[in-house]
């Protein structure tokens, strides 16, 4: 067979893979579906950050330091004030009424004590009732206090004061959503690729259509191969439409190459799809290739990737556990590269593991098609 | 020459609790239409997967044009067309785009070996663009047929290729299979409907497996050892139960209208048989002489396999 009737073969058989998902709405839906809900429910519902708690002030002092340590909070994204009360009762009453999460006392001369006493106190009240949520209010009220007497400081000259100075590098506003955004390329890669080439495999075998490619010249390996490459391909215009969405809508820049960001999805993407070739050959049906491709991708995928839970506190059985599963080491990568900005050097080793799942994965698959019925 | 030849296949499955293939042997030869013929679950499928190299069989070879179904698969899988007994073409594809996939798959084109399907494929021309899924069952067929038959195979292999589709279109697909018998393909096909036996050169019956007969049609029918009469009456249930319980009746059964019956006709003749029906009530008696057919040959030998 001459290499011109090979190709065509192989595209005519290509073609024929894109007419099956482009006329099936709900292929469709899934595999462009997926994506967007998943980035826009992870970057903008599902955060642990804490926009616009409400908080109330009571300020006995109402000097020149606590009108502008109010003001600093007022224009902190992560505050909003609420009410600016008058007695310690009302407090009280706002937290019982009004779900406020933190409420700010500053004493009478409060900023004569600062001055002159060389000190003052400042109250915070927070509802205790969500740990949590208290713990960080009141670290990013503390903050925002310790600003303000920094710039006090650096007038007077005050002997002896240690100033520790924190910067959060890489995502210096803290934004949970750099997180998810290479969780969530994991998830939906992992999921659509594994998910699709199972299913349109079992799918030639459940219509018998398999039955009439296997008695034919064309051979096996090409059947694979040319479910592979439409998969491959619209998995990466998935990957270029989760890059745009986390761009544009989540404001998250890609620091790193762009180029090596592709090259390491692909091969994650060559991975996924071995791994659904191997469910597709000890599935039957669609459904069960589905469900399969479903929970055993899923769960592992969002338990050990690292994404939602630091792989660092499970116990050291989970801990090695984690270490087969590929979309692990692909967050590795991702982040590096996305987020930091590395090069190939820094995630060389990630890479050689992926690319050991993946060979070893592809192996399998390969070695358990089936050229007969069962 | 043989085109196919079966040498003692044995096929089981589930470790072999479940004996689908009984050692089966018989041979086709070259443009011969040779019909399988056995109800469900006779072993039709298994043999077919055998023979299309999606099976391995237990024990037994099995070779087409010459190539071992084992050794030779790559050879056969190029030689032959399939035609499974699901349809089995992509429902989501229009007429034309399937009938192009396939001919492609199998490294020809629609045009080179189009005075073949010419006179199928006028008939699906209609509806070309529409799609595989939303066509009559007849025109299903027709369409696999053509898919089958687009790289010119040397033998076709059908699996009940007219299950599930009407009257017409069932006559009009055997016409289409004489058409092909005489550009010299050899075809076996099977069927559960033994009127259709009459419509091939040679049958085997099958049953549970194994072959019962292997002949032309006519000689089977020559094989039933008895005189067989058509019976009706008034009341065909009681007339059954009547005929059965009688001791020189050697078999009765139902067959539409008529009940076909043999016996012991060294006791028994035609008019004593009827002046016993009319004595026994029945009105409207008709008992005539016929000519057995395949089926009545198919329920004798099954009878005789079960004795034994």
């Amino acid at each position: 067979m001459s290499f011109s009737t090979f190709s065509f073969q192989l595209s005519t058989f290509i073609k024929k893979e894109f007419y099956h998902v482009f006329r099936d709405s709900k292929t469709l839906l899934m595999l462009f579906g997926m994506p967007i809900v998943l980035i826009v429910l992870f970057g903008f519902a599902v955060t642990n950050e804490i926009k616009n708690a409400k908080i109330v002030v009571c300020d006995y002092a109402k000097d020149p330091a606590s009108q502008e340590i109010i003001n600093k909070l007022s224009v902190n994204k992560t505050f909003h004030l609420h009410n600016t009360l008058f007695n310690h009762a009302q407090i009280e009453e706002a937290f019982k009424k009004e779900n406020i999460k933190l409420a700010i006392v500053f004493p009478a001369n409060f900023y004569k004590d600062l001055l002159h006493l060389n000190g003052a106190q400042v109250q915070i009240i927070a509802d205790g009732s969500d740990p949590n949520t208290a713990n960080t209010l009141t670290k990013y009220a503390t903050s925002v206090i310790m600003e303000y007497q920094h710039t006090l400081t650096k007038n007077s000259n005050m002997p002896y004061t240690i100033a520790p100075e924190v910067r959060m590098l890489y995502n210096p506003e803290l934004k949970g959503v750099i997180n998810f955004v290479p969780g969530i390329m994991a998830l939906v890669l992992m999921l659509v690729c594994v998910l699709m080439t199972s299913v349109s495999i079992v799918r030639e075998k459940e219509t018998g259509t398999m039955e009439i490619l296997l008695v034919s010249p064309f051979n096996p390996f090409l059947v694979i191969i040319s479910k592979a490459i439409p998969y491959l391909a619209l998995s990466l215009i998935n990957l270029a439409v989760i890059l745009m969405l986390s761009v544009t809508l989540l404001e998250i820049p890609i620091n790193g190459s762009i180029w090596l960001l592709i090259a390491e999805s692909t091969l994650l993407i060559i991975c996924a799809l071995s791994l659904g070739l191997l469910i597709s050959n000890i599935t039957r049906s669609q459904q069960s290739a589905m469900l399969i491709s479903m929970i055993g991708m899923l769960v592992p995928t969002l338990l050990f990737t690292g994404f939602m839970f630091p792989l660092e506190n499970m116990p050291v059985a989970l801990q090695v556990f984690s270490h087969i599963i590929p979309s692990k080491w692909y967050y590795i990568i991702v982040k590096s590269i996305m987020i930091k900005g590395l090069g190939f050097g820094a995630v060389w080793k990630e890479t050689l593991i992926l690319f050991g799942i993946t060979c070893f994965f592809l192996i399998v698959s390969l070695k358990k098609f089936n050229i007969r019925l069962s | 020459m043989a085109d196919v030849t079966l040498n003692n296949i044995v096929k089981t499955y589930n470790k072999g609790e479940v004996k689908a293939v009984n050692n089966v042997s018989f041979e086709i030869n070259k443009g011969e239409l040779f019909g399988l013929i056995g109800a469900d679950g006779s072993g039709k499928t298994s043999i077919f997967r055998i023979l299309t190299t999606l099976l391995l069989p237990d024990s037994g070879t099995a070779s087409i044009n010459g190539f071992d179904v084992i050794k030779d698969y790559k050879t056969i899988r190029k030689n032959i067309g399939y035609m499974p007994g699901k349809f089995s073409l992509y429902q989501d594809l229009s007429v034309q785009e399937n009938l192009d996939f396939f001919a492609t798959i199998f490294n020809t084109t629609v045009k080179e070996n189009y005075d073949l399907i010419k006179d199928i494929y006028i008939q699906l021309e209609p509806f070309k663009t529409r799609k595989a899924g939303k066509l009559s069952g007849g025109m299903k067929q027709k369409l696999a047929l053509c898919c089958a038959l687009i790289h010119r195979p040397t033998v076709l292999l059908l699996d009940e290729p007219t299950t599930g589709v009407d009257v017409v279109s069932r006559k009009e697909f055997w016409e289409i299979l004489k058409g092909l018998k005489q550009q010299g393909i050899t075809i076996l096909v099977s069927t559960p409907y033994m009127d259709e036996a009459n419509l091939c050169e040679r049958i085997a019956l099958l049953q549970n497996g194994s072959i019962m007969s292997i002949d032309r049609p006519n000689n089977i029918v020559k094989q039933f050892p008895d005189t067989l009469f058509a019976m009706r009456a008034n009341d065909m249930g009681r007339l059954q139960n009547v005929l059965r319980s009688n001791k020189l009746i050697k078999s009765c059964f139902s067959f539409g209208d008529f009940h076909h019956v043999t016996m012991d006709s060294g006791e028994l003749t035609m008019d004593n048989l009827e002046k016993q029906l009319i004595e026994s009530g029945f009105q409207n008696v008709i008992i005539k002489e016929i000519t057995p057919t395949v089926e009545d040959c198919f329920i004798y030998l099954m009878g005789n396999a079960m004795e034994n």
